[in-house]
């Protein structure tokens, strides 16, 4: 050996590391579990970790601790979308779930079991303050398990109300009047007709999935049938939401960068007016507020203007639930109920309000705040009216996980609308089988 | 005439380097520094508002500091497991290239089976519950070390293939246990590869996402990888804070690796399997 | 092994340096390699590999939700070479497989022999060569997918000022795929320059000084001495590459998610797709297919670079 201290060298380096190691793994623990006196509890509380998401879970937490100094609340965190939906899964099946989380009401609700795994909340106080068209989003025969966690999102057409102003255009209801409008600004020239995101695929189903009100409004059976293998995509009237994706793009009426765009350039392009339109979620004016506040009076929502009737319905999107799994028992149990229950009191609905949710709400407590942005107050013009329909995800269990590459195609003119429902009905029938429903 | 050609090789390949590999850093860079509208605009340009300490602070102060205790925890789990990992390994790969037989044969398929076979997350789950190491680093170390050994056993085996034998047998006709020789001869002229392994993997182990997600859950538990997603989500992204994260949790395994990359050329220079 | 007959420690002759009879029983090939070094590493791969993936071949043939699982033999396999994305995504992956692993062989020898012959500023040169890899695939993701913007991205901007209109890199369905797999070998073409360049070290300069007094050039050095010898680092980057290729999910997911529609799907995302729909069962089926096609490129590849090595 030629360097007779290398092997010294590298055992002197694996005892460092092994020292390194040692004195982490012993300072770790004492940090972040904070000091607890003798018999308070300690409840934890899973939620997604979206920004907006903790930063009001937190507050709530501040304000019921206070209130209630015995009892100490941890937050954990898990990631949004099918992540989160895999951690929820696999921490209920193995006992590991913590002891008040969030999850989805309506039909993904259904697959975690609620009645093996959930507490069932029916005899809490709070019930009765719920809107009735929340209950079976949160419900089995046996139960209820859920506390809303917010508004719902409503779903449709954001658009940019100088452009409108500019042209004296007028709120479409129906499809032919949208695409008046769109063929007016395209015209113009003034901005874009229809602003499209397929940078960010998720956003290619909105043309689809905020028609669904306007669906179910003329085919109330549908969701229904739909769940029993009786409608289909590839049939009217579900058909024509898939055309009109399509037609979008024939007409030209979409930004170029419509392939690559991304979420938040949708959000940039109508708030600044370079789009006059963006078929997107209520969350769009959220985002204005905190990237592009000086434009936040330009940005007004519509619903998906109708092709099946003549009125159009709002698509809302339910919030998630505040649910307790079977394993929290004895004190921890009776706090997690005080928890949520605290949720749904009308502090906790201020709280809500003060952290950015503005509703439709599901608990009567909770009032539309007076300064909410002027989008916000127009949508409540289709609640107050009735016209609005919960999104199809909240009444059947069936959505396939294909739906957004699927939309991306139809929208860029890579696929026709009829193959892209046709795919997308086998795609759906794999997962109504493996979820072992009865008529597939 | 060769050193001239020599530089000019050197010229053209630092040019070349730098922007293939540097200029999508400067990109991070950037963008770390910018405004939230800025940022948003996904341009490569000099930031109006030079407000990269300012994002950094925030990414610090988000949710309590838990960066801090995401540091922590990510940092005892690659140290530990790449420790454990590079020694088992080394032990393995020796013994499977210097041996052939029935058990030997196995362990080389196993190896192989375990690079190829994605791994199993509920299994995986009971059988640490069945140990009680469900939600302990400890499990997770041993989940880290699991999925590395494969890769670090087929590069060990790959490299004791170029040492020569008589060295061992040399060694034990001296009088040296297994043990002895293997600590004492074998490991230090495996050097080089315990210095790949030791910086692949650790990169490797310190931006795991899943494996914590999966089998470290828990706010207390929080990995630096996890921290990336408290600026992200479906609706709202915080670009600048995002990018300023990245940068923050480039900074150890860049650390880790000018650290290391000292080691790597010694051991180049020595010529370890000299003899 | 010819890398062990150096000139510096000849190997033929080392039976007469130590000739037969003062070899002792006790100190044999069987006690000097002894098996019990394999016990700790292949405890740990029973445990939390064998057990764990035995089980979820079984739940392959189940329908299961995680609560619970219903015995449905194959179906699942039926289901799965049912799906009409799945021929596409084949031929993705194999292509990926193939586009990144001779990216990564031909250019990290390349970079490993350039830097480590006389250079200058080598040690900045590895350094930023390596310095990809110590980003996590997030973030390299999300940083390329901003640079191949078609119309802001600095890509086709700077392929602009020379007169050039750049193509839509992630969102022309041709060339999505290749576009992830360059991105794919930019950042891990660190890890095979330095497998490369640890395997480059343990051939013996002697070699080299010797050929090169006998005026063999460049070329001839490389192919004659150089190629043959870095063998077992050859062997160790390829099948890594290939088996990470075939595999490769986190760059594509975060670059493409598959898209744009599923012209960048790969089986890996395929099946990724269907564990996000809580298609438990089929997915496990689908990982299972994905274990037997990679087996199947994988065994016969390491058996005939074992076979080369023996045979040297």
């Amino acid at each position: 050996m030629k360097s007779s201290n290398a092997p010294r060298r590298l055992v002197a380096l694996i005892g460092s590391m092994a020292a390194v190691m040692c004195s982490a793994a012993c300072s770790v623990g004492s940090l972040g579990t904070g000091d607890q006196a003798a018999g308070d509890t300690t409840i934890t509380y899973l939620v997604f970790n979206e920004p907006s998401t903790v930063k009001a879970a937190n507050a709530l937490i501040a304000a019921f601790e206070k209130d209630n100094p015995q009892i100490k609340v941890k937050l954990d965190t898990m990631p949004t979308g099918s992540d989160g939906d895999n951690i929820v899964k696999t921490r209920l099946s193995t006992g590991e779930m913590s002891d008040v989380f969030s999850y989805n009401s309506g039909s993904l609700l259904q697959a975690i079991r609620p009645d093996e795994y959930l507490v069932s909340l029916s005899d809490q106080s709070w019930v009765k303050d719920l809107d009735k068209s929340y209950l079976p989003a949160v419900s089995t025969a046996k139960g209820l398990y859920g506390a809303p966690t917010g508004g719902s999102t409503p779903g449709g057409v954001v658009y940019n109300k100088a452009v409108y102003a500019k042209l004296g255009l007028k709120i479409p209801r129906t499809w032919d009047q949208f695409r008046a409008n769109n063929l007016l600004i395209k015209k113009s020239g003034i901005a874009i007709p229809v602003e499209q995101t397929f940078g960010d695929a998720w956003t290619a189903q909105l043309v689809i999935l905020a028609d669904f009100a306007n669906i179910a409004a003329v085919a109330p059976q549908w969701a229904a049938d739909y769940t029993a293998n009786k409608a289909r995509n590839v049939d009217q009237p579900a058909l024509s939401s898939w055309q009109h994706l399509r037609q979008l793009h024939d007409d030209g009426l979409l930004n170029k960068d419509f392939a690559s765009a991304t979420y938040d350039k949708g959000v940039q392009a109508i708030a600044t007016g370079k789009a006059a339109h963006y078929p997107m979620l209520a969350g769009v004016i959220d985002a204005v507020r905190q990237n592009h506040p000086q434009y936040l009076k330009d940005i007004g929502m519509f619903a998906m203007p109708t092709a099946t009737g003549t009125e159009s319905h709002l698509t809302l999107f339910l919030p998630s639930g505040r649910y307790i799994p079977k394993t929290s028992t004895g004190a921890k149990l009776d706090a997690a109920k005080k928890f949520v229950a605290f949720t749904q009191t009308t502090q906790g609905c201020d709280l809500l309000v003060q952290s950015g949710s503005y509703g439709p709400f599901m608990n009567r407590l909770c009032k539309v705040p007076a300064d909410a942005p002027a989008a916000i107050k127009e949508l409540q013009t289709y609640v107050a009216a009735g016209n609005t329909g919960p999104a199809l995800e909240s009444v059947s269990p069936i959505k396939g996980p294909d739906l957004p590459q699927l939309a991306v195609e139809v929208g860029s003119g890579i696929r026709t609308a009829d193959s892209g429902a046709k795919l997308y009905d086998q795609n759906v029938k794999q997962q109504a089988q493996q979820l072992g429903l009865p008529g597939w | 005439m060769r050193s001239h050609s020599h530089i000019v090789r050197g010229l053209v390949a630092i040019a070349v380097s730098t922007i293939v590999f540097l200029v999508p850093f400067a990109f991070i860079v950037l963008t770390a520094s910018k405004t939230s509208a800025e940022a948003s605009q996904f341009e490569f340009s000099w930031p109006g508002d030079f407000v990269l300490l300012r994002n950094i602070a925030e990414v610090f102060k988000v949710r309590d500091f838990v960066i801090v205790r995401a540091f922590i925890n990510s940092t005892t789990l690659t140290v530990s497991s790449v420790v454990v990992m590079v020694v088992l390994a080394a032990m393995m790969g020796y013994v499977v290239q210097r041996r052939t037989g029935l058990f030997t044969n196995a362990a080389r398929m196993l190896v192989l089976a375990a690079l190829i076979v994605p791994s199993a997350v509920v299994p995986t789950i009971w059988v640490l519950q069945a140990l009680g190491l469900y939600k302990q680093m400890l499990g997770m170390i041993l989940i880290e070390v699991t999925g590395g050994l494969p890769f670090c056993v087929l590069l060990c085996s790959a490299f004791v293939a170029t040492i020569p034998r008589e060295l061992d047998e040399a060694a034990a006709l001296d009088g040296a246990g297994p043990l002895r020789v293997f600590f004492r001869v074998i490991l230090p002229l495996l050097k080089p590869v315990v210095v790949t392994m030791v910086v692949v993997q650790s990169v490797a182990v310190f931006n795991d996402f899943t494996g914590p997600l999966y089998f470290l859950p828990g706010d207390e538990n929080a990995t630096v990888q996890a921290t990336l997603f408290n600026f992200q989500s479906q609706t709202l992204s915080q670009w600048n804070l995002l990018f300023a994260d990245i940068l923050l949790i480039t900074v150890p395994p860049l650390v880790l690796y000018v650290f290391f990359n000292r080691q790597i050329v010694e051991g180049m220079v020595n010529g370890a399997v000299k003899g | 092994m010819t890398v062990g007959t150096t000139p510096v420690a000849p190997a033929a002759p080392a039976p007469a340096e130590h000739p037969p009879p003062r070899r002792q029983r006790g100190r044999s090939t069987r006690s000097r390699y002894p098996l019990w070094f394999l016990l700790p590493g292949g405890g740990l791969l029973v445990l939390l590999f064998v057990v764990p993936t035995a089980t979820s071949f079984y739940f392959s043939l189940t329908r299961w939700t995680l609560f619970d699982s219903t015995f449905i033999g194959l179906e699942n396999y039926v289901t799965f070479f049912q799906d009409p994305q799945l021929f596409g995504s084949f031929v993705h992956t194999l292509v990926y497989a193939v586009i990144t692993s001779v990216g990564k062989v031909v250019a990290g020898l390349a970079l490993a022999i350039l830097l480590n012959g006389r250079i200058i500023a080598r040690g900045y040169l590895r350094a930023v060569v390596f310095f990809p890899v110590l980003v996590s695939a997030v973030g390299v993701g999300i940083t390329f997918k901003v640079l191949f913007d078609p119309f802001d991205g600095l890509i086709n901007r700077a392929l602009g000022v020379v007169g050039i209109d750049g193509p839509g890199w992630l969102t022309n369905p041709d060339l999505a795929l290749a576009s992830v797999a360059m991105v794919d070998i930019w950042k891990g073409v660190g890890v095979s320059t330095l497998i490369f360049m640890a395997g480059l070290v343990a051939i013996p300069r002697d070699y080299y000084e010797s050929a090169h007094i006998d005026g063999a050039t460049d070329w001839q050095l490389f192919r004659f001495i150089t190629l043959p010898l870095v063998g077992p680092a050859t062997m160790t980057v390829v099948i890594l590459n290939v088996i990470s290729g075939l595999r490769s999910f986190e760059l594509i997911w975060t670059m493409t998610g598959g898209g744009p529609g599923f012209t960048s799907d790969v089986l890996a995302s395929v099946i990724y797709k269907k564990y996000q729909a809580g298609l438990y069962g089929l997915s496990t089926a689908g990982n299972v297919v994905m274990f037997v096609v990679v087996a199947a490129i994988t065994i016969p590849l390491y058996r005939w670079f074992r076979r080369r090595e023996v045979a040297q």
